[in-house]
């Protein structure tokens, strides 16, 4: 298991788009973690009268928006927040879609049915409405309510997925193995299910995770995500809209990290895909094979011949 | 030699598109002693791999055992089992090797993990204990360097490689029963030798059962001690291996044996059997080898039940009790049968 994932991320590694996603999600991780230790208080305000939409220059790299705030400070800070919502939310996602859809594909029939049924209904209705009318329950809309209700509402095609991929797995030779060999049901979930379906879980959590970072950033513009004055890059783009023409890098900016993350993220969602596609060799090649290990086995003799000649043998009278 | 598994009376039965139900095995008894190999012989789709799954109750759904039918291990009824009391029986008393060995392991897990997964299930044991006991047996199956091949993952092995760790999986636990379904089917013919010759040396150190399923006569030969074939989910002939290669009786055995090319004697053309095994839905009435049978029986309208035919030899033929005279050859398969090639139970 370690092994072959080990080689999977190998084989993501290996690809140019992979590579260049990996590493630009890591500086962009970086950024936001390092970033306000060294910056300027991203909620102070030095001069609201003079300082306010200053152009970027040496004081601010990325100038200061309507409240003399620091546009740099506000885009890595919101970036936590942004990012935090997006791994987060993702997660939550892809726990969810994994469980409804191990249960539904593992166990078929009437609980196959009614979930499926049920995944059908909430994919009737369009995710941002869903999330607009959850989230107009809160009059200031918690973090933890904006991780929970995004990620409750992103498990639906997920869960698909992880049921066709059982559905196909539980077909399996080694499945029924498992099963003559005394493992029970949630054995089988769990060992033997799980973890070879997990290959397209992990690249549609990834690609969930960019999913987030847009919706939040949606949400955060409708004025019904981040609130004020934490800042989220949805936010900050909202908060600027006003000077768009004059000040144009207030939401420039956070509108680069949003496409920028969602690029990195879909580059390396893209390469671990290929990695984990079975048709594609790259992942059997990148694992050595144990040195020790020959590569053809002894042979000893022709079977055929030795069979059939027991067999003649045994039919003559005299044997 | 005492006996270890009874089967009586075996039926499996499945729903069909008219609402009915079809049964692919239909009846099958036999009985096998501890340390004894039986061989299980026939066609695609004549019910013998059914057979094996019903012995571990893993019949796929929405398939079921009809009541009425007896499997009894020891004395355990298996048929009367649930839940984990039933998968004690599984992997511990009756072990399960499979065709294709590309496809029976876990992609993901080490072969060591795999092989100490079973041990873990049935005994309490360290892990240090069970990475021993999963050595030994790596070693016993004939695997060179199995410590290497403890740690290596199953696409890293060669089919023979892989079937092996198969066969060392199922002896985990030790059970008493060696279920071999198509063992070597899947497997080059040079490697297929190499693995019959582990399942002959298991039986001989451990002294445990084979129920061996095949429909490769050339892998029976002088390797079973008695042979029951089967023919549209019946057993239609059983005898020790000896006897049935020198004196096959049932027409259908002697189809078998005329349709397999023979290395001495004067060269002869083969005769394959006319036909194709019907499918459990189209069985005709009466005996079921009636539409292929090169002799036309007065009887045959008649289903025969097994009837001795010989010492320890049984068929179900009424040739057994009333001979007929010359053997008249019967005209090309109807068209009834012709069509039924598919296979739908193996």
């Amino acid at each position: 298991m370690r092994g072959s994932w080990r080689a999977a991320l190998a084989a993501a590694w290996g690809r140019p788009g992979g590579r260049l996603g990996t590493l630009l999600l890591l500086g962009i991780v970086a950024a936001v973690a390092l970033g306000p230790f060294l910056l300027p208080d991203p909620a102070a305000q030095p001069d609201i009268l003079g300082g306010a939409n200053l152009a970027p220059g040496a004081g601010h790299l990325f100038g200061t928006d309507q409240l003399s705030r620091d546009v740099l400070a506000r885009v890595v800070a919101g970036g936590r927040v942004s990012l935090a919502v997006g791994g987060l939310a993702a997660l939550l996602s892809a726990t969810l879609g994994l469980l409804v859809g191990l249960a539904a594909g593992y166990r078929g029939g009437a609980v196959d049915a009614v979930l499926m049924r049920l995944v059908d209904a909430a994919l009737v209705v369009p995710r941002l409405f869903l999330l607009l009318l959850l989230l107009a329950a809160w009059e200031r809309v918690p973090l933890a309510a904006l991780v929970v209700v995004i990620g409750a509402t992103g498990w639906f095609a997920t869960s698909r997925l992880v049921r066709a991929e059982v559905l196909r797995l539980k077909a399996e030779p080694f499945v029924l193995a498992a099963e003559a060999l005394g493992a029970g049901g949630r054995r089988i979930i769990f060992r033997h299910l799980l973890p070879n379906a997990l290959g397209p879980l992990v690249v549609a959590a990834t690609l969930g995770v960019g999913e987030v970072i847009l919706l939040e950033a949606g949400l955060s513009f409708l004025g019904l995500g981040i609130q004020p004055p934490t800042p989220s890059w949805g936010g900050m783009i909202y908060d600027a809209k006003d000077v768009l023409v004059t000040a144009p890098w207030g939401s420039v900016f956070p509108g680069l990290a949003i496409v920028l993350t969602v690029l990195a993220v879909h580059l390396v969602g893209d390469a671990l895909h290929a990695a984990l596609d079975p048709r594609e060799a790259a992942i059997v090649a990148a694992v050595p094979a144990p040195a020790s290990i020959p590569a053809a086995e002894p042979v000893t003799r022709l079977d055929l011949e030795a069979g059939l000649a027991r067999m003649s043998d045994s039919r003559e009278p005299a044997a | 030699m005492t006996t270890l598994l009874d089967v009586q009376d075996l039926r499996v039965s499945f729903p069909d598109a008219a609402g009915g139900r079809i049964q692919p095995v239909d009846g099958v008894s036999f009985a096998i002693a501890r340390g004894e190999m039986l061989a299980l012989v026939g066609e695609s789709g004549c019910g013998k791999s059914l057979t094996s799954l019903a012995l571990l109750r893993l019949v796929p759904e929405p398939g079921r055992i009809e009541p009425g039918s007896r499997v009894r291990l020891g004395d355990t009824d298996v048929l009367a089992l649930r839940g984990g009391a039933l998968r004690e029986i599984r992997g511990r008393r009756i072990g399960m090797i499979f065709q294709d060995p590309m496809t029976s392991l876990n992609p993901v897990f080490r072969v060591g993990d795999q092989i100490t997964e079973g041990m873990h299930a049935h005994f309490k044991l360290s892990k240090a204990e069970a990475r021993e006991r999963a050595l030994a047996l790596l070693e016993e199956v004939g695997i060179p360097d199995p410590v290497a091949r403890f740690d290596a993952y199953p696409h890293q092995l060669s089919g023979g490689m892989r079937q092996r760790v198969m066969i060392a999986i199922a002896l985990a636990a030790q059970p008493e029963l060696l279920i071999a379904d198509e063992p070597t089917t899947a497997l080059d013919v040079t490697v297929q030798a190499q693995i019959l010759e582990v399942l002959d040396r298991l039986r001989a150190t451990r002294g445990m059962a084979i129920l061996l399923i095949t429909h490769d006569l050339g892998v029976v030969a002088g390797r079973a001690d008695r042979v029951c074939v089967m023919y549209a989910g019946q057993i239609v002939e059983e005898a020790p291996t000896a006897e049935l290669f020198r004196n096959p009786r049932h027409p259908y055995t002697q189809g078998l044996f005329a349709s397999v090319p023979k290395l001495t004697g004067p060269r002869e053309r083969l005769t394959p059997i006319k036909g194709s095994v019907p499918p459990p839905s189209a069985w005709p009435t009466g005996c079921r080898f009636r539409p292929r049978c090169p002799i036309v029986h007065p009887r045959s309208a008649e289903l025969p039940p097994l009837l001795d035919a010989g010492p320890a030899h049984r068929m179900r033929c009424w040739l057994a009790v009333e001979p007929v005279g010359p053997v008249e050859p019967v005209g090309p398969a109807s068209a009834t049968d012709r069509g039924a090639a598919e296979d739908r139970t193996a």
